[in-house]
This record gives structure tokens, C-alpha cells and sequence, in this order.
């Protein structure tokens, strides 16, 4: 369903002012989403004040800062630092990215504002419960499905069918894509979304997978792919610089050429 | 297993503007849903005026005067500007659905067209109608 605000539980308040560091001449300020499952109260928006002489060039370094030296309770995923487990993907400066690749003087203005990846449930501050996501990716079979009997090595592919996976393979899974999509904001419930369509694409023209059919057969469905309507959000949002709005339209091409 | 309280998650915020930028990937398709709705509602009012002809005579004038009103010429000079607009956007869609034209700078750009040409368009209508 269109929403166009948020839930009573979710409203957000003005939280806490922390103190600004002292002796800093080169002080950011970052506005950051809180919300704890333990005190029973709204979300709020904390205000922290770093030294930037002092803080790491990208957003992540800063988050990590703040959470040793400020204030202990700020919860936010992360793990590789360098783009490619996709852990730490929030909204930034009202778009949605990777904190560990995202450069801090990419963003314009005094502020940093960041946020949990938008429209999902939050389960602490800056973790959005991907649970949902996870099961979306899982229903799109994202292993090889084959007929043929099992070959003595391994499924040979040629250097040509190899090339139709790139752009594809790269998707880490971090959700920014599918959290930047207005139509999955308003129905995620049967809507598939960018990441698990571009995942779905990935194995229908893999050339050593047998299930074509029957993966197009389930996607053929007014909401699970046809909820795109090609806004492109994913595609301009995504910190690996891949392209789901080409693949979701290529399986819709591929839902015409089937039929004609 | 430990039993857990069941918590009423919060919804995080999402809202264009506010919370997610705005850019021209949303707003060309934002643009496209308004004035779609608001061509329904001018197709309308285009349709009541031709009743009205079909009527009769002091309907006629009183509806007729409103519609060449100030008031009219504004609602109709935006109907073509959102006519246009919505015309050259489903071009953009079908060129989208023929798996063209994907990359987000030439989207980017086309999104441009359309503002723009639907701007120019509207101009060229008033200057010609």
C-alpha cells in the first residue's frame, strides 16, 4: 500500500545533543537514527560532533569513532571496510550506500545524516531486519538448476557465456538497491524488488543452468516482477555501480519473446 | 530456547524529500503518475463542456464562460504542458521496455528531454492553437 508517512510507533524525535569533542577546531556534526527495542519509546535523531582532523576519510570511519569514543550504544553492522561484504549499507545523506566506501567529503554540507536503509523494520539504530530480503533472494533458486546427468568435472561454460555474467555476479546483497525502490517501499510483500531480480536474471542466462522455463514461469506474476515500473532508484543508488533495471527489463523482454 | 518479548518494530523512514533525495529518476516518475491523474480529471472537464454544447444554450454559455475563463485557459495551458509531458514520458517507457536506453546517464538525460521538451511543446502549442 502507498504510504506517504510514517506509523505512530515509528514518528522520529529529537534525541540527544553530545557534547562536541574538546580542543577540536575541525568539528562535523552527524545526525544519526536511534531506536532501541529495550525502552519501549519512538526513534529519535542523535546529534554527534567529531574532529575531523582526527577521524578516518570515510563514513564508516566515522561511524566507528563515534562507537569508541562517544557513545558505546551506537549499533551498526559492518565487517570488510572495502565494499564488498555489503554489512554496513544505510542511507547517507539521503541516499542509499555502502558506509565504508562512501567518502565523507562526498557529501555537501556541515551535516551528515544517516539512517537505516528506509521502509523496513528496524531492529537496533542502524540494522534493518533483512530477513524478508533473504527469503525474496532464496524463493528466486539462486543455485545452478540442472537436468543433464552430472559431468565428470565441472560444467564447462565458454569464455562468451561467462561475459553475460558480469554485472551480475558483483552484487554483494546489501539491500540498497531494493530500499531505494518506491514500489518495493509500498509492496515488498509480493513485489520481488532489484536485488533478488537482478539475482534472478543471473541464473536464467547463465548457459549451464537447465531451468529457464520454469524460472520465468515463476516470476510471470503481476507483483513478484511486473511491480517494476522502471524508475531506476537501484540502478542509481547502487554502491557497486551495477545495473538491476537492465536485468529486470531484460526478463521482462524475455516474458514477450517467450509468448511471441 | 530463552524466552523473548515480542517488539513492535519501528518503520524506518523513507519518505522523497525528507528522508530519500530527490533525483531524476524518482521525479520523472513521480511526474508521470501526476499527470496522468490530473489528465483524467481535465479529460473530464473537456468531456462536461462538450455535454453542455450538447445540451442546451444557457448551459452552454455559463459552462463555456468558465472554460474560456481566466481559470480555463490556465487548467487547459497546464492539461497540454501535462499532456505532453505524460506523452513523452510513455515515449521514454517504451523505448525503457525494448531494453533501451538503460544506462542511468541517457535515463538521466531522456528524463531532461521530457521536462524540457514537454516545456517547449506546451510554448509552440500556445504560439500555434
Amino acid at each position: 500500500m502507498v504510504q506517504f508517512s510514517l506509523p505512530k510507533n515509528s514518528k522520529i524525535r529529537v534525541g540527544k545533543t553530545w557534547p562536541k569533542p574538546e580542543g577540536a577546531k575541525n568539528t562535523r556534526k552527524f545526525q544519526i537514527y536511534r531506536w532501541s527495542p529495550e525502552d519501549g519509546e519512538n526513534p529519535r535523531v542523535d546529534t554527534y560532533f567529531l574532529d575531523m582532523d582526527k577521524c578516518g576519510p570515510m563514513v564508516l570511519d566515522a561511524l566507528i569513532k563515534i562507537k569508541n569514543e562517544v557513545d558505546a550504544t551506537l549499533t551498526f553492522r559492518r565487517s570488510c571496510r572495502e565494499g564488498i561484504c555489503g554489512s554496513c549499507a544505510m542511507n547517507i545523506d539521503g541516499i542509499n550506500t555502502l558506509a565504508c566506501i562512501y567518502g565523507l567529503d562526498e557529501i555537501k554540507g556541515d551535516t551528515v545524516k544517516i539512517n537505516p536503509l528506509p521502509h523496513m523494520p528496524v531492529v537496533k539504530d542502524l540494522i534493518p531486519d533483512l530477513t524478508h530480503f533473504y527469503a525474496q533472494h532464496a524463493s528466486i533458486m539462486p543455485w545452478l538448476e540442472t537436468k543433464t546427468n552430472r559431468p565428470e568435472k565441472e560444467w564447462r561454460q565458454s569464455i562468451e557465456d561467462r561475459k553475460k555474467l558480469d554485472g551480475l555476479y558483483e552484487c554483494v546483497m546489501c539491500a540498497s538497491c531494493s530500499t531505494s525502490c518506491p514500489s518495493y517501499w509500498w509492496n515488498s510483500d509480493r513485489y520481488l524488488g532489484p536485488a533478488a531480480l537482478l539475482h534472478a536474471y543471473r541464473w536464467i542466462i547463465d548457459s549451464r543452468d537447465e531451468a529457464t522455463g520454469e524460472r520465468l514461469d515463476q516470476l510471470e506474476d503481476p507483483f513478484k516482477l511486473y511491480r517494476c515500473h522502471t524508475i531506476m532508484n537501484c540502478t542509481k543508488t547502487c554502491p557497486k555501480g551495477l545495473n538491476p533495471a537492465k536485468s529486470i527489463a531484460a526478463i521482462k523482454k524475455m516474458m514477450v519473446n517467450r509468448v511471441v | 530456547m530463552a524466552e523473548t518479548k515480542r517488539v513492535e518494530r519501528p518503520l524506518s523512514p523513507f519518505m522523497i524529500g525528507q528522508y530519500y533525495r530527490p533525483q531524476m529518476t524518482s521525479m520523472s516518475s513521480i511526474l508521470t503518475r501526476i499527470t496522468g491523474n490530473a489528465l483524467a480529471v481535465s479529460a473530464i472537464l473537456a468531456v462536461w463542456w462538450l455535454l453542455a454544447a450538447a445540451s442546451d444554450e444557457d448551459y452552454f454559455n455559463s459552462i463555456n464562460w468558465l472554460m474560456t475563463s481566466f481559470i480555463g485557459d490556465l487548467i487547459f495551458t497546464l492539461s497540454a504542458l501535462g499532456l505532453w509531458y505524460h506523452y513523452l514520458a510513455g515515449l521514454r517507457h517504451l523505448y525503457f521496455d525494448a531494453g533501451k536506453g538503460l544506462e542511468i546517464e541517457t535515463a538521466e538525460k531522456l528524463g531532461w528531454a521530457c521536462m524540457i521538451g514537454s516545456v517547449v511543446l506546451t510554448l509552440l502549442t500556445i504560439i500555434i492553437v
